[in-house]
């Protein structure tokens, strides 16, 4: 079954079209990498999919519900983490759970017990009530991702969601997004980094603003006859 | 009404958190009414006086009496010559010096024509031109109680200021304060606290959930009146009862006064920030934009009729103008709507204009 069909999605800002009319489409429970050099159209993509762009053309449905016309209830549906990192700095753990649960208008028994699904599963029981603008840096990450599923979603959007931190601390990351892809939940990752694309189920990437390639890893690696992503990307780039 | 009401219950946080902003917030309304009620006022009291007695008969020693008598003025030095006089202006010692010619008596009395001189030092000229008005009516009022009599044709003035008989300059300042405290409340908190959302990336995610973007803003500024309100309730007790500027008018239509020009200044913080996209640029815009304007040309510190034509049009399209006349309005001469009203739609007007420039600001970026 698929989250995600887009069939022609097209941006154009006067006389420059930023994404192509590209096709694609994504399956529930899957990790779908996103990538593309940067001014490829990955950026505008992605922000037409979560409805903070209107698409200048073809149709496109999210969740099941038509991007252009029901992009309110697609809004109930999706969850996103930006790269800049979006939590509220001078807010307490609990506070910005409890904040982004009431943002989703969930009753006051569920944000409960979500505060208590993600403190333990991110494992920050012990600082709770610490302001989240004093956690490191991979912490404020995996906790971003676990708030951007607060609301139970059936995809959750990542946008670069690892800038900035060591290969460990991603690797940690990636364990709490296979997790999440394991019940049920769609994955839409955007990346810089080669060795996460190798994570993801499948990939696009996006090359002047048309898919340039699309397929699992190990097919990419074998239709370019190269060792690694990285290899498969930088054919495509130049 | 529930994330309306979670957005409502962040604010605060962030409010609370930030210590230096609450200090600033309760302590800069508190800080300015004093500064402006006791170093920055127009009143005067024993400004330092020399006087030139050449005459040196009945007369004149009344003249000088009645001068320090006042209160207003000092006598701190008789010189004996110019040259003396010029030496203390030059050392600050005097403010006003007064030359009083020989034969002052018998002129007086046999009305010839006699002058007085007053110097002033004009390095300051607000004060010096203070001092020169309160010399002249009190030499007024003494040659009118000593030349009386059929044969005196003069025509006499008298003066009276209303609605602040005794000039007090808490009544200029108080609303003036108001009005700043609100504008730097509501139009730059705001401005900040929503460009701050952008600056942080926050903003995208409030835009991503099911939050419509109206109750984004109003989560985000209903704090804000709450704060406002609280600082115009501040500083109007303040002023009461340190500086008993009274409110003669309806405390409810001042309330309301008040409620509207926050909207106002509201409207002008939401504008900024659909165009600012960091807090820097939102500070700068507010302050530049705002604050400089609404100091100098809204009438509370220069007069607008003395303002050039170009300035009195600026003066014309500040909020704080109006407000600062319905505040007067209301505290000073205790008016009512029915004369208060155009103030009132200029203001009301404005709030529906800038909203609007705002709402399409805003629909052009989510485009």
């Amino acid at each position: 079954m698929n989250v995600i069909t887009a069939t022609n999605l097209t941006k154009t800002f006067g006389n420059f079209t930023a994404v192509d009319a590209i096709s694609f489409a994504v399956k529930r429970g899957e990790v779908f990498g996103f990538l593309g050099a940067n001014g490829a159209g990955k950026t505008t993509a992605i922000k037409m999919l979560i409805g903070l762009s209107k698409p200048s053309g073809g149709s496109t449905t999210v969740a099941g519900f038509d991007l252009t016309t029901q992009s309110e209830k697609i809004k109930e549906r999706i969850g996103y983490m930006s790269q800049k990192f979006s939590l509220y700095e001078d807010l307490s753990v609990r506070q910005n759970i409890n904040f982004y649960g009431g943002v989703y208008g969930l009753s006051r028994k569920t944000i409960r017990s979500q505060t208590a699904r993600i403190l333990d599963e991110v494992e920050l029981q012990a600082n709770a009530n610490d302001k989240v603008g004093s956690l490191p840096l991979g912490w404020k990450q995996r906790l971003s991702f676990a708030v951007a599923s607060v609301h139970d979603p059936d995809i959750v959007f990542l946008d670069e969601p690892t800038g900035g931190v060591d290969p460990a601390t991603r690797r940690q990351f990636w364990e709490m997004i296979y997790a999440a892809a394991a019940g049920g939940r769609t994955i839409f990752v955007t990346t810089h980094y080669m060795d996460e694309a190798e994570y993801c189920d499948r990939i696009s990437i996006m090359v002047a603003g048309k898919i340039a390639a699309l397929g699992t890893p190990g097919e990419l690696k074998q239709q370019y006859q190269a060792n690694s992503m990285g290899e498969v990307f930088l054919r495509l780039v130049r | 009404m529930q994330s309306y009401l979670a957005f409502v219950r962040k604010e605060f946080y962030h409010i609370l958190r930030d210590t230096r902003t609450l200090v600033i917030l309760f302590g800069m309304p508190i800080a300015q009414v004093l500064i402006f009620g006791y170093a920055v006022t127009n009143e005067f009291r024993d400004a330092p006086v020399a006087v030139i007695d050449n005459a040196r008969d009945e007369l004149s020693r009344e003249l000088v009496h009645e001068l320090v008598s006042s209160g207003y003025f000092k006598l701190v030095d008789q010189p004996a010559t110019a040259d003396e006089l010029d030496a203390l202006f030059r050392a600050g010692e005097v403010k006003l010096g007064v030359f009083i010619p020989p034969d002052f008596e018998s002129d007086f009395f046999r009305r010839k024509q006699t002058t007085l001189q007053f110097l002033a030092d004009g390095s300051d000229p607000n004060y010096a031109t203070t001092l020169l008005n309160y010399g002249s009516q009190i030499v007024g009022n003494f040659q009118q109680r000593h030349a009386g009599g059929p044969e005196n044709y003069q025509v006499g003035v008298e003066m009276q200021l209303m609605y602040n008989p005794e000039l007090i300059s808490a009544y200029n300042f108080i609303p003036g304060v108001v009005a700043i405290i609100l504008l730097l409340i509501s139009a730059m908190m705001t401005s900040l606290t929503i460009a701050k959302e952008k600056e942080m990336g926050t903003m995208d995610l409030l835009l991503v959930s099911p939050l419509s973007p109206l109750t984004i803003i109003l989560g985000k500024v209903t704090p804000y009146v709450l704060l406002s309100m609280s600082n115009a309730l501040l500083i109007l007790l303040l002023g009461y009862f340190v500086f008993d500027v009274p409110v003669l008018g309806s405390f409810w239509l001042l309330t309301g006064f008040c409620l509207l020009y926050v909207l106002t200044a509201l409207s002008l913080g939401i504008l900024i920030s659909t165009k600012a996209s960091s807090q820097q640029a939102a500070m700068m815009g507010s302050l530049f934009s705002l604050l400089m304007p609404s100091m100098l040309l809204s009438g509370f510190i220069f007069p607008i009729t003395s303002m050039p034509w170009m300035l009195q049009k600026v003066s014309g399209v500040i909020p704080a103008t109006y407000f600062i006349e319905l505040l007067k309005g209301v505290m000073l001469k205790g008016l009512g709507m029915q004369y208060l009203w155009f103030p009132t739609l200029v203001l009301a007007t404005m709030t529906v204009v800038l909203l609007s420039l705002s709402w399409f600001n805003f629909k052009i970026r989510t485009k």
